[in-house]
């Protein structure tokens, strides 16, 4: 039994079926290895290796390149404040500043019970909503200091544990299904329609 | 008040953004999904290149090159691909977010039409990794098009398969870069690629002919292909066709993501309109704004009356880029927004050019320290100076010192905010602090 899930590893061998080349499933098989440990832990960093084909200190390379990716062990909810133009724009970094004190933690630290992770993070995408907030990449705001009080509190009880799954984007993505067009079926295909084609080419040339 | 005539065809791309479920087959269906798709099967793939071509469907990524002369370059092959690239991180856009979450069929169907038209088999949509409910909405939506019979084998019985994957992205800006796309999309480290040899339409995905699309530009497709690329060329003005998502955020009453016709709005209309961004925040006068996405040079409130197409935006030295319009008022401190776009370059910049991964640090550095007061006169020389060295002649569009446009896009706001703010550069060093805090 290895350190990865058996549900993982039935995911990871749709995801290296479906790539040309098996190594493009690195990053996907990043984010699942995340998903179960919060963190990309060295086990798990051997485990893809090997299941992609590289060395242990490739996938640690790629992954490093990578924001999304934890080399340490996180809080169970990573909270993720933009800062970026927009967000600056609407009161990013008072929220920040509130967010170290309410906390009790400085950016990039985890809490002492375990619970929140505090990033300063660069555009989400969010600015209809700004100051905007990621926990576990799940979008919330515009939030000002009371709104993000009232998050945490309700992160802390529980309360919003079905909108904020714990860690890794890919949990909830569920493809159980390979590539549908078998080489075979494509090369047939593509020479109908390329002799198709150069019907249609003689013609035209014919009629001009 | 408003005095645009709002085209009739309108909204095209964001039609079903404040539809319920949109993202659900069934609402799909029956708000007329799928209808392009089945058109496009009926003709000819060159036939359907075709009316892209005549659309004159400029690319919604941000360089804005149009989409059927793309599509064109690529080069014959025996195996080609086809990227859709969702990695949307330019800060202030967030457009491809809103379509992601809220109307996946649309991109799905607009990948099997380019698909179709390009001969392709495997197509991938590269979803930028922070978007897990974008991610869980597009995987579903995959899996019914599968049922459905829009994606895979044998599409609606015309002898055309493709398979599709929805592939994640891991947070990094600079994989929004096409050549960097394709580098995370091979399982390694995000560094762009230089060109030539490496033109995805030549060298791109696995080393084979690769055609790199925005999630906009394809989303565009099934419209065009049902109406009729004429009937997209029909609107719009100049070279710029069609309709186009602007992206509006910072001190404007209602941010938001408005689709407008090409060169019929002006930034005016935009952020003053109550249909659009309903004036300034706190009613404050506008200090200036941004065009299109933090790589492109500044606008004060004499450019406010330029219509929305490339053409004008470039004319007067700026760029509509990725169509996100940033607004500042008065309130605003130029030297600290200047500032901390430059500190987003220099945690973003991938490290693989010198004048980029020391320069991106050294702006930031300076432009911090004259921000907390603590910058020297020198310092706006010396600044203007770095930035010259990644982009000779801060001329715009700028001089090219490195593999892709990250480096040269970071001396824009910069050179903009000296240019038209400089007295308060001159306030925050003689004072020494921001003269904005309260």
């Amino acid at each position: 039994m290895g350190h990865l899930s058996e549900e993982i590893i039935n995911k990871a061998n749709i995801l290296l079926e479906i790539y040309p080349n098996k190594r493009s499933a690195l990053i996907p098989l990043c984010h699942l290895a995340q998903g179960q440990d919060g963190y990309l832990t060295p086990e798990a960093i051997v485990e893809i290796a090997d299941l992609v084909g590289v060395t242990p200190a490739e996938v640690r390379g790629t992954a490093s390149f990578y924001d999304m990716f934890h080399l340490e062990p996180v809080g169970k909810h990573v909270v993720a404040m933009c800062t970026n133009i927009a967000c600056m724009l609407r009161g990013a970094d008072e929220l920040l500043e509130h967010a170290q004190e309410s906390l009790d933690v400085g950016i990039g630290g985890t809490t002492q019970d375990g619970q929140f992770t505090l990033e300063e993070a660069e555009c989400l995408a969010g600015c209809n909503n700004a100051p905007c907030v990621q926990v576990n990449h799940r979008f919330f705001g515009p939030l000002d200091n009371e709104g993000f009080d009232r998050l945490v509190e309700d992160l802390r009880s529980g309360k919003l544990k079905d909108e904020v799954p714990e860690h890794g984007v890919l949990n909830r993505v569920d493809r159980n299904y390979g590539l549908k067009a078998t080489p075979d079926q494509v090369q047939a295909e593509r020479d109908v329609m390329e002799s198709a084609k150069k019907e249609r080419l003689a013609k035209k040339s014919e009629a001009n | 008040m408003s005095d645009i005539i709002v085209n009739k065809n309108l909204p095209i791309v964001s039609k079903r953004l404040d539809i319920k479920e949109a993202y659900k087959l069934e609402t799909y269906l029956s708000t007329g999904g799928y209808e392009g798709l089945k058109k496009a099967l009926q003709m000819n793939p060159e036939d359907v290149a075709d009316e892209v071509m005549k659309a004159s469907l400029l690319g919604r990524g941000g360089a804005g090159f149009p989409a059927g002369r793309k599509w064109s370059m690529l080069k014959p092959a025996r195996v080609k691909y086809l990227v859709i690239n969702g990695d949307e991180s330019e800060p202030a856009t967030f457009k491809d977010h809103d379509l992601i979450e809220r109307d996946p069929h649309q991109i799905i169907e607009g990948v099997v039409v380019a698909s179709y038209a390009l001969g392709v088999n495997q197509a991938f949509i590269f979803c930028r990794g922070e978007f897990a409910l974008g991610l869980e909405r597009l995987q579903a939506a995959l899996n019914e098009a599968y049922d459905y019979g829009a994606v895979g084998a044998d599409i609606f019985g015309s002898g055309f398969s493709v398979d599709i994957v929805v592939h994640p992205g891991a947070g990094a800006y600079i994989c929004g870069e096409e050549t960097s796309l394709l580098q995370s999309l091979e399982g390694k480290r995000g560094y762009p690629r230089i060109k030539p040899p490496y033109f995805p339409a030549v060298m791109g995905l696995y080393n084979q002919p690769t055609v790199v699309n925005n999630i906009e530009t394809v989303s565009n497709l099934p419209w065009i292909v049902l109406n009729g690329g004429d009937a997209f060329a029909a609107m719009g003005q100049d070279s710029s066709a069609g309709s186009r998502i602007f992206a509006l955020s910072g001190q404007v009453k209602r941010p938001g993501n408005y689709e407008v016709e090409m060169g019929k709005v002006t930034f005016r209309n935009l952020i003053f309109d109550e249909s659009y961004g309903g004036g300034i925040l706190d009613d404050l006068a506008l200090k200036a704004f941004i065009p299109g996405g933090v790589s492109a040079p500044w606008f004060g409130p004499e450019h406010l009356d330029l219509p929305l197409t490339q053409e004008a935006i470039a004319n007067k030295g700026s760029m509509l880029g990725s169509g996100s319009v940033v607004v500042f008022n008065e309130s605003t401190c130029p030297v600290k927004a200047a500032w901390r776009i430059s500190k987003f370059f220099y945690r973003e910049s991938c490290g693989q050019c010198t004048p980029c991964r020391e320069g991106s640090g050294w702006i930031e550095k300076i432009m911090h320290r004259i921000e907390t007061g603590n910058g020297r006169m020198e310092d706006i020389d010396l600044v203007l100076d770095v930035c010259d060295n990644i982009a000779p002649g801060l001329s715009w569009p700028p001089k090219q010192t490195t593999i892709c446009v990250l480096g040269p896009s970071i001396p824009s706001s910069i050179v903009s905010a000296v240019n038209m703010f400089k007295q308060d550069f001159i306030d925050h060093i003689e004072k020494g602090k921001c003269t904005f805090d309260k």
